[in-house]
């Protein structure tokens, strides 16, 4: 079978800093897979290496059976790799209909005509209010972003990037500085993303990751520490020390 | 504001006339009849209007900062002059030749400009605006240097010649004024105009949801200097010459200060700045002149600390707290 996304050697450097070291990962179609490791393993440079916001030094990333190492970002999010980001990287004055509106029409690929009007385009909108729907964002669709709740922020942040209809989607803290009360829905909206899609995700909130991962990497200095289910992981000596270690015994 | 009942017809039917757009234009032909002796100041409102309205395209909605617009509107400007001085003196295709020009400098320049942001971004463009003026004024043999050009143009049409009480001007002016504005617009509405805006309200975004913004960008920066250019042609044929005052960095500053007096991303904050700005300083320079920078200066001051999204944002956010009162007290 062929991986949705795999890496191979991928290595990159920032100046005497290595961090990504050799790194092989494979995600399978419909994976729901956690990467997690200690503040400065480098796994959100890893999701940077993945959507081409940074070029590796070696190595190769291909998505599918293409090879994307050196694609630009906006190609591939076209072949069906998005991210969200760990810090919410939203349309500040749109409401959260226009938001994913524009996404839609991105990836129908009409964006850039500028002589055809919004109006004659009715069906995008429509799916575009849909899916917001189904977020549990109906009632906010047409509120502008800013004056929304950090919590339904959150939302439309993985919102926009299902509105790409990916293939492979990284969620690079989905759940972070959401407050308990509102973190329910968002957990539901996670779950209930479409099983075809693969979903990587970084996480410290360990509950979720034992809750969403059915397979656990865990990324220490660059490196691969190790890779398995999650009771394998939960199990294994190695992680227990490295990344749990100085919490247990302090 | 919002529509509970139909949000996506709500979204959909912003790109609609509004009455109050409607209204503008009324006002604009009604002020032919009104103001008869003032008409060569109106059609210099409009012309600028164009002029701001095209910065808006590239500020107000697409969020790229330039001090150097001015390069445009007088590669449009001394284009025009130059057309008729060369023998092409039909004024409608001489000013579609202009704004073609500058339309084809902008789209030059956005190879550059696409690269840049922030303050590289205000650099850059304050230099090439320096650099086209003073390649006006050094050119003294096509440009006349600071002498200017002086050139006739044929009627309009075959028809009307441009008269000293400046009526052909105004309704020439008013009617390529509507043509910018239906034009932009449209562009503003539809799903290029709509990503523009994303692209303002977050740059590093629009690359994650699948957007090349860089053809985009280049675009957006041809079709603003176009309409810069055509405002500028508009101004030399209906002054009948044109000056390097028609190139210099004040004709930069001020259509950036009149798009924020007025209110950048509203289509009309231009109109409302170049009115403003030019009926302000028609008025103020009658009494002292020398003051007139002092009242604009302050009057900037206020606009920006007290209404940030210029005149018609802060009457927008007037009407919304009006409209929020007459709900709490019904």
């Amino acid at each position: 079978m062929i991986a949705a996304l795999a890496t191979q050697g991928l290595s990159k450097k920032f100046g005497a800093l290595q961090v990504a070291r050799e790194i092989d990962f494979t995600l399978p179609v419909g994976a729901r897979h956690a990467l997690i490791g200690p503040n400065g393993a480098g796994k959100t440079t890893f999701i940077n290496l993945l959507t081409g916001a940074i070029e590796p030094d070696s190595g190769r990333v291909t998505l599918g059976e293409t090879d994307i190492t050196y694609a630009a970002t906006h190609r591939r999010v076209r072949m069906g790799l998005v991210r969200t980001f760990q810090i919410n990287s939203l349309f500040p004055d749109f409401t959260p209909l226009e938001a994913v509106t524009m996404t839609i029409c991105e990836r129908e690929g009409i964006a850039g005509r500028w002589l055809s009007s919004l109006t004659g385009h009715r069906a995008l909108a429509e799916e575009a209010y849909a899916l917001l729907e189904k977020l549990g964002l109906g009632d906010e669709a047409t509120r502008m972003t800013r004056y929304l709740p950090y919590g339904r922020q959150r939302l439309l942040e993985i919102g926009i990037a299902l509105a790409a209809k990916p293939r492979v989607l990284l969620l690079d803290e989905p759940a972070a500085g959401v407050p308990e009360r509102e973190s329910h829905e968002l957990l539901e909206a996670i779950s209930a993303l479409p099983a075809d899609i693969a979903i990587m995700f970084i996480e410290h909130d360990m509950e979720l990751v034992f809750r969403f991962a059915n397979r656990i990497t865990v990324l220490v200095a660059g490196q691969v520490l190790c890779e398995g289910a999650p009771a394998e992981i939960a199990a294994d000596a190695r992680v227990r020390e490295v990344y749990l270690g100085s919490r247990d015994h302090g | 504001m919002t529509n509970t009942t139909d949000p996506v017809g709500g979204f959909l039917r912003r790109s609609q006339w509004r009455p109050t757009e409607i209204m503008v234009w009324v006002l604009v032909i009604a002020a032919f009849f009104v103001f008869p002796d003032r008409l060569v100041l109106g059609s210099r409102v409009l012309i600028i209007a164009i002029y701001a309205l095209s910065l808006d395209l590239l500020l107000g909605y697409g969020g790229l900062i330039s001090l150097g617009h001015a390069a445009y509107f007088g590669t449009g400007a001394y284009a025009a002059g130059l057309i008729a001085n060369y023998g092409w003196t039909e004024p409608i295709s001489g000013l579609i030749g202009a704004a073609v020009i500058a339309g084809v400098l902008g789209y030059l320049a956005g190879f550059i400009i696409v690269r840049l942001n922030g303050v590289a971004l205000l650099m850059v463009t304050l230099g090439f605006g320096l650099l086209i003026s003073e390649l006006a004024n050094s050119l003294n043999d096509i440009t006349g240097g600071s002498d200017g050009l002086n050139m006739t143009f044929a009627p309009i049409l075959g028809h009307f010649d441009f008269d000293l009480a400046g009526q052909t001007a105004y309704i020439y002016s008013a009617a390529f004024a509507l043509l910018a504005f239906v034009f932009v617009r449209r562009i503003v509405n539809s799903p290029f105009g709509l990503s523009l805006q994303g692209y303002r309200e977050n740059p590093k975004r629009m690359a994650q949801i699948g957007a090349p913004m860089a053809a985009r960008l280049r675009l957006v920066n041809a079709l603003a200097a176009a309409l810069a250019g055509l405002a500028g042609g508009l101004l030399t044929q209906t002054n009948q010459f044109v000056g390097l005052d028609s190139v210099g960095f004040e004709r930069s500053a001020d259509t950036l200060i009149m798009l924020i007096l007025g209110g950048g991303g509203r289509l009309y904050g231009g109109l409302v700045g170049a009115l403003v700005f030019l009926v302000g300083r028609d008025v103020f320079s009658e009494a002292n002149p020398q003051y007139w920078y002092f009242w604009l200066g302050l009057l900037l001051v206020l606009i920006v600390l007290f209404m940030p999204q210029g005149i018609l944002g802060g009457i927008d956010a007037l009407l919304a707290r009006i409209k929020r009162m007459r709900k709490a007290a019904p």
